[in-house]
């Protein structure tokens, strides 16, 4: 029976049940017996898939030498919806919706995502006009997953009202998103050949009076939590991911940056309206759990700046290519990949000829992001590994699609 | 009334005045974090929410007393008590004002401190007994932390009992009365003295109360609830209550040490003498007000930075601090 454990799920501590007591999970140790005849084990405590700071559903199988932590090991697929399956047996308009429940907090990566892979597939140009509508949309979206992130990460140091104070800030956001895309979180505004509206009228406006305020905020937030002399006693040194470590797991986004990569596909392969942007990619130096802090909060800030950019320099024009009703793309192998807010959300499609993709490969960046937690978290202590998990700003309704 | 008697109401009046501290508290803490939050707290039950506590309490009684299968029975039911009866102890000691105190002990100081240094053995017992590896985490660490900080708490308040002469509450009250340069109160915060010595008074406090950024033992973006995971029901609701009570307890030992107790100088002896108790509870909640305002704005310390922080740090310098402020003492006298 374990052994049959072991091979289908390559992981022997999920079935722990199984196991003969009298051997150790596997992958773990124990611990050196003690002095004078008393003996000391280490603790396995599994961290979620219920546990208050676990953004999600993440279950973290720690052992523990008091609260030290030995070893580690990321249980994932509690959020697995089957994304990639579902979307075999949707039209190819209708994807998209899927791909805002793949990482829903920036659902419009996602979908654009998913709309450039379809497009290089269908041979449609896109007007120039939605290109810039889709670097909005995007970089708004960034704004409010940011904005998550930051209250998050407050919230696993033990501060509350970061966390309420970026919320006000993502109201604002999301309001803005509604009146572009009708939905606050699940928008299906991004589709194969342009976006499906237009700004309504007045939205500019809106978001500049957003932005009037936004700059004094973010920096009144980098104030609060960043200058705070506990939490910098709490993020500067841990979690460290170097250069060497963030490249070998493929780690992008943030996570990547703070290690002092200069790689971001906005800049790498252009896209959308990026190329016309003006923007600067801010980069950490050694990698650790206060870099991707400053990382992203200087992200935040330069996102800000192309919004203003966008709004001021909105090209005239239609919102969407003349795209037929049924969607019916050449057969073919493509990929296609965007910075999202955690990093290269990417979609490899092969499409068969008909209305149906015949495969859909989603790659999310905390993936990628959770299998590097293995590697860093032993060494430290139980209240760094919620610590460290904020800091990489994984998101499992993408890790687990 | 025979001598019995008035100890039972004493009793009462003690255990009284926690539980409506705790109503009170809770009411408290709601609002101000809510409007630290840009939230408004509770507003639907009562006037402007005031009866949303008293719901909660009925909630808490009338909700299934979970008892995990594999708990130890005895230690899980005693430990909520234990926290709670020493909670209850320590005011006896409290002077709120010239008449109003429950009992005047001459070691009054040291009998709070020790009422509150039983506490962790509650908590260590709860942790222990949930037979849960979250509880057992946060009781050892309030058992690592109180032990650390119960030295330096007692160590940073003794340069005041040097200047006094006694460790009675209500004479170490008595001698921060009146004023100096004709306006200033003499109470001991004003004495440049004492200010490392409050400072150290305040973190050690916290540590000891259980808040913000050191409330380690129940640290739920960690731990999940700490030592209280596994408790629900009136058994919860006794733990918190007696976390709020030493909140409680804290700041009316601050009052009491620096803040002048019942004491105002600006208004005549008569008034003061009437309004002792109201005089003392006022600043008694503003202070509870500025550890909230700390539990709305501060992260938290890890275990290992607290640890280091008391052993390390505090207690040299709250040494170095006796004998410094005993030589000053000396020479001034």
């Amino acid at each position: 029976m374990s052994d049959i454990c072991e091979e289908t799920l390559g992981v022997g501590l999920l079935c722990e049940g199984q196991h003969d007591p009298g051997t150790p999970p596997a992958g773990l140790r124990r611990a050196p017996s003690g002095v004078d005849g008393l003996t000391t084990e280490h603790l396995i405590i599994n961290m979620g898939p219920q546990h208050p700071s676990t953004h999600g559903v993440l279950r973290m199988i720690v052992e523990v030498d008091g609260e030290e932590i030995v070893a580690a090991e990321v249980s994932v697929g509690y959020l697995h919806r089957g994304i990639e399956k579902l979307a075999e047996h949707r039209r190819y308009d209708a994807v998209g919706t899927l791909m805002d429940r793949g990482d829903y907090v920036s659902g419009m990566m996602g979908e654009l995502a998913f709309a450039l892979a379809a497009e290089q597939l269908m041979d449609v140009e896109v007007p120039r006009k939605a290109h810039w509508l889709r670097s909005l949309a995007s970089e708004l979206n960034r704004l409010a997953s940011h904005l998550v992130w930051y209250g998050t990460f407050g919230l696993d140091t033990g501060a509350m009202g970061q966390f309420l104070y970026a919320m006000r800030e993502r109201e604002a956001l999301l309001d803005i998103l509604e009146a572009l895309s009708g939905q606050r979180m699940m928008f299906n505004y991004i589709r194969p050949g342009g976006v499906v509206a237009d700004m309504p009228t007045g939205l500019a406006e809106k978001i500049r009076t957003f932005l009037s305020t936004f700059d004094m905020y973010l920096d009144e937030y980098d104030q609060l939590l960043g200058g705070n002399e506990i939490f910098q006693a709490r993020v500067k040194g841990i979690g460290v991911i170097d250069r060497q470590m963030a490249l070998a797991f493929g780690l992008t986004g943030a996570n990547l940056r703070a290690a002092g990569v200069d790689f971001d596909i906005r800049k790498a392969r252009p896209y959308a309206a990026y190329p016309e942007l003006d923007f600067e990619v801010p980069l950490g130096s050694t990698g650790d759990a206060w870099d991707r802090y400053t990382v992203r909060m200087a992200e935040m800030r330069q996102s800000a700046r192309m919004i203003s950019q966008l709004i001021d320099g909105m090209p005239e024009g239609e919102h969407t290519a003349k795209v037929p009703r049924i969607i019916r793309p050449k057969a073919g192998e493509v990929y296609a990949s965007v910075e999202s807010s955690r990093g290269e959300t990417g979609i490899h499609l092969l499409s068969d000829g008909t209305e149906h993709p015949y495969r859909m490969h989603y790659r999310g960046p905390s993936l990628y992001a959770a299998q590097a937690l293995e590697e860093i978290l032993p060494g430290h202590l139980i209240a760094d590994v919620v610590m460290i998990i904020g800091s990489t700003d994984i998101m499992l309704g993408e890790l687990d699609r | 009334m025979s001598t019995l008697g008035i100890s039972a109401l004493k009793v009462l009046a003690a255990l009284g005045l926690m539980l409506g501290n705790g109503v009170v508290m809770i009411y408290m803490l709601r609002k101000v974090l809510g409007h630290l939050h840009i939230r408004l707290g509770p507003i639907h039950v009562g006037w402007k929410g005031t009866l949303q506590t008293v719901m909660d309490v009925l909630k808490l009684l009338t909700k299934e007393d979970v008892t995990p299968r594999a708990v130890d029975r005895w230690l899980f039911r005693l430990a909520p008590a234990v926290v709670f009866v020493p909670s209850l102890m320590a005011y006896a000691a409290l002077p709120f004002s010239d008449t109003w105190r429950i009992t005047n002990l001459d070691s009054g100081l040291l009998y709070t401190f020790t009422a509150l240094s039983l506490i962790p053995i509650g908590i260590l017992m709860a942790g222990w007994a949930s037979a849960n590896k979250w509880s057992l985490l946060g009781g050892m660490r309030a058992a690592a932390q109180q032990i650390a900080y119960e030295v330096p708490l007692l160590l940073s308040v003794l340069p005041i009992v040097m200047l006094v002469g006694s460790a009675n509450l209500g004479t170490i009250v008595e001698a921060q009365q009146g004023t100096f340069l004709a306006v200033l109160p003499r109470w001991f915060i004003v004495n440049p003295l004492f200010w490392p010595t409050f400072l150290i008074f305040v973190v050690a406090s916290l540590v000891e109360s259980n808040q913000t950024p050191f409330d380690m033992s129940e640290a739920e973006s960690e731990i999940v609830a700490g030592f209280a995971t596994e408790y629900s029901a009136m058994k919860f609701g006794l733990l918190f209550l007696s976390e709020f009570s030493n909140q409680f307890i804290v700041s009316a030992l601050g009052v009491t040490l620096f803040f002048g107790g019942w004491t105002l100088p600006w208004l005549p002896a008569s008034v003061v003498s009437a309004l002792g108790p109201v005089i003392f509870l006022i600043k008694t909640y503003l202070g509870i007000f500025v550890m909230m305002w700390i539990r709305g704005t501060f992260p938290r310390v890890r275990i290992d930075q607290v640890m280091q922080l008391g052993w390390q740090r505090l207690i040299p310098i709250s040494l170095v601090w006796i004998v410094f402020s005993g030589i000053v003492i000396k020479v001034w006298s």
